[in-house]
């Protein structure tokens, strides 16, 4: 697979490129899908409702075209069911699911009011993870925290570790040198298509698809290799630290990087010619689980799912960090607000994340691979046994932390999941006074109901999977 | 060599050891999910690591069906009771792997909404360090047990 | 659009003066409307990597007409809620909001002091359906109400759980671990 035509960055100078190759299945003259994957700066401010299809499905409509349909806008659930329901008390029934349960990706429980098979109320019960992480955040030094923010979103820690750290420097003033930049964008738009093909994994399995469930792992391996040869560990790093990173890249990263994109994209082609054509997965997947951009926005969902309904918004775009806007990539958005538009956008991610890689793999610079600020970085590791003030300095630095000038910071990243930001009060201490953490997967169950709402339950999987909830980034 | 065909073979061993032979050969897990464990838990069950070479790759929703759990993750004071309800949904005989550091001991997060180690709530057979363990480990600790079950008696 | 932003941004990142007062006006020309029909809203600028937005503090009174004015400006992308405990300052805790315009390429972050001897603020769920769940796990954590909000129950932590963990005066919770002869107890 050294054709990789996709991979090829020389020809696409401007972001306007040719819409990509229509796949079989998806492009019949009644239900062609496309993603646009061209950069669309602000968002269309059209209304969109959801109703109702002929096929029991749903799609989204614009609000002038909405006469002859049945709307149907969801609702979060607010009340406990006790009493609820009314005349037709008799014909519902409430459906207990989770917190134990292999399709809910975790530990999230649902409440379910069912009406044969059709859900006419959801209501997300979460906190069955709640680890209490920003409470243990104020008792860890500066240097520490990184440890305890990559555990909370475990599919995409460099993430985490990346909006933390970014947070920190926000309040220090140091600056990062190049290479640093260079490789934080690596792992992370690395860990982006690690994340996404463990979510195609789990979305094939839970429809059916069951050895999308090998293939994905499979996959997910080979990056998992890579992220092992650079930081020690295949999950929960510490690597991205604030002031740089933990190390610099081995020796021959370059060609390790060359076979993994060799290989993560002739995966993904594979997982594209299994799931595209696959009548039983677009049947499952077209117009189930449609949110509009509306209730996105209402309701703060970000990511694919967002740009799965048509929210052209992505924060490595609006908001740019770590010296992502000199590469070069396009940002997909669907159009149709539902679970199939969500596969298309994250398989088209995980191309660019790629195309990302392939950049910076011919441009990495040289240099340091964190700050010379000694503020924030430990001392060489040499000069440590030929100097005292260097010993006591590492000392000191690793057991009272650097202090952190006072202030207040907010960073948002683009995790794989959506707009994942920390907020960081500093009282002037080597501690943060307060570090709270926005999570994606926390306004996406939030939502959950409103894509629910009037599936059967058959569907519901397909959009919990969809909607790919990491329950430690939910609960925290 | 014609004439032993005809001669029934017979085995000899005692009750103990082929009942745990048995046992040890199709232990199946309940997926007992709960954080960052239990993505490498399933990737133990992923084609990479391949558990279904221990004939445990029968992961089990419905803890009715399972002999074993495998407790992957951080344990908090609010799923704490929801743990015990599976265990106690489990047949006997049941095994319980406790996988990480969160599991085992509480891990790094020594706070209000962890319960610090999962053997306050059920009997652990056995503890995987780790955090998270990688597949090597989960898979060294299934064997170790699979061993500890061998060396004892068929008494439950 | 947002190419006009980014080169406005840097001439203005100290914020606008207002002709006739020393009040800081906000960068975001949408939001200029807020700062005169609300007299207690204090803005200023914050400055970030590649952007700058507006920090607005405000009482707790014009809080929620404040977000649905700031919402019909243009801010309808909800981003976050918390809320922060600063123990010895009054008022004692602030709620924290983070919302954003698609359209401008701007976020504007609202601030609130609440009191420790009354901690309620309205609830801005009826503007933005999704801090619904953002304010529930800010009563869990931090025991702050937020009135006319439909559901104000715990979110994260069981139901019966006494106090509120976040808050600094209740302690982190840790057990004493065995092998740490140097242990000292919160």
């Amino acid at each position: 697979m050294s054709d990789t035509p996709h991979l090829a960055t020389g020809d696409r100078e401007t972001p306007t490129i040719e819409p990509p190759e229509p796949v079989g299945g998806l492009d019949d003259a009644t239900s062609r899908r496309e993603i646009h994957d061209v950069w669309v700066a602000g968002t269309e401010e059209q209304e969109w409702v959801r109703a109702a299809t002929d096929e029991g499905a749903q799609e989204m409509l614009p609000e002038a075209q909405d006469a002859a349909a049945t709307i149907q806008r969801g609702t979060a659930v607010d009340d406990d069911y006790i009493g609820e329901g009314g005349a037709d008390e008799d014909q519902r029934q409430i459906l207990n699911m989770g917190p134990q349960h292999p399709s809910t990706h975790g530990v999230l429980r649902l409440h379910l009011e069912i009406e044969g098979e059709t859900i006419r109320r959801v209501k997300p019960i979460i906190g069955y993870l709640h680890t209490g992480m920003e409470k243990t955040a104020e008792t860890l030094s500066y240097m520490q925290g990184a440890t305890n923010v990559t555990r909370m979103d475990y599919l995409s820690p460099f993430h985490n570790e990346l909006a933390y750290s970014l947070a920190v420097e926000q309040l220090l003033d140091v600056e990062i040198p190049t290479r640093a930049q260079a490789i934080r964008i690596l792992m992370t738009e690395l860990n982006r298509v690690a994340s996404h093909l463990l979510w195609v994994a789990t979305q094939g399995m839970d429809i059916g698809a069951v050895s999308m469930m090998l293939f994905g792992w499979q996959d997910r391996e080979t990056c998992l290799e890579f992220f092992e040869k650079v930081t020690g560990l295949r999950m929960n790093h510490n690597y991205i630290r604030p002031g740089g990173v933990a190390a610099d890249l081995h020796d021959g990263w370059e060609d390790d990087i060359e076979d993994l994109l060799v290989r993560v994209s002739a995966g993904i082609d594979r997982d594209e010619a299994i799931l595209n054509k696959n009548p039983i997965f677009l049947d499952r997947t077209r117009g189930i689980g449609v949110i509009t951009p509306e209730e996105c926005r209402q309701y703060g969902v970000s990511g694919p799912i967002a740009r799965g309904s048509g929210i052209a918004h992505d924060l490595r775009k609006v908001f740019p960090y770590s010296g992502i806007e000199q590469y070069d990539f396009d940002v997909p958005v669907g159009k149709h607000g539902d679970v199939l538009d969500r596969y298309l956008v994250r398989i088209e991610e995980m191309r660019q994340s790629l195309r990302i890689v392939e950049q910076i793999l011919n441009t990495m610079p040289a240099g340091d691979f964190r700050t010379d600020d000694r503020k924030v970085t430990p001392p060489p590791r040499q000069r440590i046994d030929e100097s005292m003030e260097a010993l006591i300095h590492h000392f000191k630095l690793f057991t009272e932390g650097f202090r952190v000038p006072a202030g207040e910071a907010y960073q948002g990243v683009e995790s794989p999941r959506g707009h994942l930001g920390v907020y960081i009060v500093s009282q002037g201490g080597a501690r943060p006074w307060r570090l709270h953490v926005r999570a994606p997967s926390f306004a996406a169950v939030q939502a959950m109901p409103v894509m629910m709402t009037d599936l059967l339950v058959a569907d519901l999987v397909a959009t919990l999977a969809s909607a790919d909830p990491v329950l430690g980034d939910v609960d925290r | 060599m014609a004439h032993q065909a005809h001669v029934p073979g017979f085995l000899m061993t005692t009750m103990d050891k082929g009942v745990n032979w048995a046992r040890t050969r199709s232990m199946w897990p309940a997926s007992f999910g709960l954080a960052c464990c239990a993505i490498e838990m399933m990737a133990t069950g992923g084609s990479h690591n391949d558990i279904s070479r221990f004939g445990m790759e029968v992961f089990r929703a419905s803890p009715r069906q399972a002999d074993l759990m495998i407790v992957a993750g951080r344990v908090s004071q609010k799923m704490a009771p929801v743990l015990r309800q599976v265990y106690d949904q489990m047949a006997e005989p049941k095994w319980v792997i406790s996988m990480g550091a969160c599991a085992s001991t509480g891990g790094m997060f020594n706070n209000y909404a962890l319960v610090q180690g999962v053997d306050q709530i059920v009997p652990v057979d056995m503890y995987v360090p780790g955090c998270p363990p990688g597949p090597q480990s989960l898979l060294h600790g299934i064997l170790s047990l699979q061993e500890e079950i061998m060396a004892g008696t068929i008494r439950r | 659009m947002s190419e006009e932003q980014s080169t406005t941004e840097e001439t203005t990142t100290e914020g606008v003066e207002d002709a006739g007062s020393d009040r800081v006006m906000p960068t975001d020309e949408n939001l200029a409307a807020l700062a005169c029909e609300f007299a207690s809203a204090e803005f200023e600028v914050f400055e970030a990597t590649g952007a700058s937005w507006d920090i607005v503090t405000v009482s707790s009174d014009d809080y929620h007409g404040l977000v649905a004015a700031a919402h019909a400006a243009g801010y309808t992308l909800f981003i976050d809620l918390c809320a922060v405990d600063y123990l010895r300052r009054t008022p004692r805790f602030d709620v924290v909001v983070h919302i954003e315009s698609i359209s401008a390429g701007k976020r504007l972050r609202i601030k609130i002091g609440v009191p420790a001897s009354d901690p309620s603020v309205a609830s801005i769920s009826d503007v933005f359906a999704g801090a619904n769940f953002f304010e529930r796990e800010a009563y869990d954590l931090m025991g702050i109400t937020f009135t006319d909000h439909p559901d104000m129950t715990r979110i994260l932590l069981p139901d019966e759980w006494e106090g509120h963990p976040l808050r600094k005066d209740a302690s982190v919770g840790s057990v004493p671990v065995q092998f740490k002869a140097s242990y000292k107890a919160p």
